[in-house]
């Protein structure tokens, strides 16, 4: 139990995605103007990467390794060359089924979620924390412990970024560096402060 | 189409940069960049998969039904990447290690579905094809010019060949840390982004 609160805790802190990793970058930066709009993009990441992850663990461990499919009679078939088209086309299988779902079982959540869902498709981060999963050979268990850690780390990223510039609208940086610029800045110095946390252990 | 190729080709690179003016693509550009191999091989597999996935698209784009565009695009651009990710695991397997989960991201690099969808979709094979090697020239741009500094100032070396020697190893420059750190890469892209839009100040952001 120890071993996945600390694969939680890493994946938040340690290893964040966007802040360490530099993934789902171009969503982070494009949504993250206010802290409405972040949480809403936050929480649909969270809620993919938990659905995602497990399942192309166990896409990754029953269909692809080799000897997967030695009930079908091809126990020497290595089909981990096609990992990444499986995994890509999960992501955008998860994300379309849980929109429609939501759609008609859950209104109030698809309308805080709903915009930002597609967009997950092509999302590094989603992708990311499925070939860090494969990376890294986790289990079952543990793939829905770094899932759960990997989202909720990029919520916390996004969520700070959006504090950060709403705060920002008051600032008068020069011209060039107005938009863009400053929130590559205040990006970087996050970073930094996130790399203070570094060594921390369970 | 009213522009030449070779307006295709250098537009993207300064005038309309994917990474500096429209950022895209900025993922994958921040984290292979502290040293200049790693920098130059993602650059030319980019390119790579940008122009003949933009080629590819753009063959069969009358046939393509708008329902089913961006799965088909993705499946497209998959299959590219699974082809770039093997042949670098055959022959260059170091790098690959290296790279680690960076190449099979360049499916999801938002460069390469933005030509596709907005540049292939409605244009000739050709032109597309010069299109995405723009693209790929403009993000290799500023990809080599981040790792640059930051292997130079960083590690005291450009490609792995010594070009300052580290006081740890008895020579006289003193390595500046922070370049090493993944951080630093936000700031040079910032200053970058300032520099390229203090030069052309109609891409200023508006308050």
């Amino acid at each position: 139990m120890l071993h996945h609160l600390d694969i939680i805790i890493r994946a938040i802190f340690l290893e964040n995605l966007p802040l360490s990793f530099f993934l789902g970058m171009c969503t982070f930066l494009a949504i993250s103007k206010q802290v409405k709009t972040a949480i809403g993009l936050g929480s649909a990441v969270l809620f993919i990467q938990v659905i995602t992850v497990p399942i192309n663990n166990l896409i990754l461990n029953y269909l692809l390794t080799p000897g997967a499919l030695a009930w079908a009679g091809a126990p020497d078939l290595d089909l981990r060359f096609l990992g990444l088209l499986c995994y890509i086309a999960i992501i955008a299988a998860v994300v379309q089924i849980l929109e429609m779902l939501l759609d008609r079982f859950v209104p109030a959540l698809y309308n805080t979620l709903g915009i930002f869902l597609p967009l997950l498709t092509v999302n590094c981060a989603i992708l990311g924390g499925s070939l860090f999963m494969v990376e890294r050979d986790y289990a079952f268990t543990e793939s829905i412990a770094y899932g759960f850690g990997s989202g909720a780390g990029f919520f916390l990223a996004v969520v700070c970024l959006g504090g950060i510039r709403e705060r920002l609208e008051y600032a008068d940086p020069p011209g060039g560096l107005r938009g863009l610029g400053i929130t590559f800045i205040s990006t970087g110095l996050m970073a930094i402060a996130f790399m203070g946390l570094a060594g921390m252990e369970m | 189409m009213a522009e030449s190729n070779r307006e295709l080709l250098t537009r993207s690179i300064f005038k309309r940069n994917p990474i500096a003016l429209l950022v895209l693509g900025i993922c994958s550009a921040l984290a292979v960049t502290g040293q200049m191999t790693t920098a130059l091989v993602m650059s030319v597999c980019v390119t790579l998969v940008v122009a003949f996935s933009s080629l590819t698209i753009s063959i069969v784009r009358y046939h393509i039904p708008s329902s089913v565009r961006i799965g088909l695009q993705i499946i497209v651009i998959a299959t590219l990447v699974i082809l770039v990710d093997q042949i670098l695991k055959a022959f260059y397997f170091e790098l690959s290690k290296q790279l680690s989960i960076y190449v099979g991201l360049i499916i999801t690099n938002c460069i390469v579905m933005g030509r596709a969808e907005g540049f292939a979709m409605s244009n000739p094979p050709l032109a597309s094809f010069v299109d995405g090697i723009g693209n790929g020239l403009g993000y290799g741009m500023v990809l080599m010019s981040v790792a640059f500094v930051r292997e130079l100032f960083g590690s005291g070396s450009l490609f792995g060949i010594v070009i300052m020697p580290l006081t740890t190893d008895g020579g006289w420059y003193l390595r500046n840390g922070m370049l090493v750190l993944p951080a630093s890469a936000f700031f040079l892209i910032a200053l970058i982004i300032w520099i390229l839009r203090s030069i052309d100040p109609s891409q200023e952001e508006k308050e």
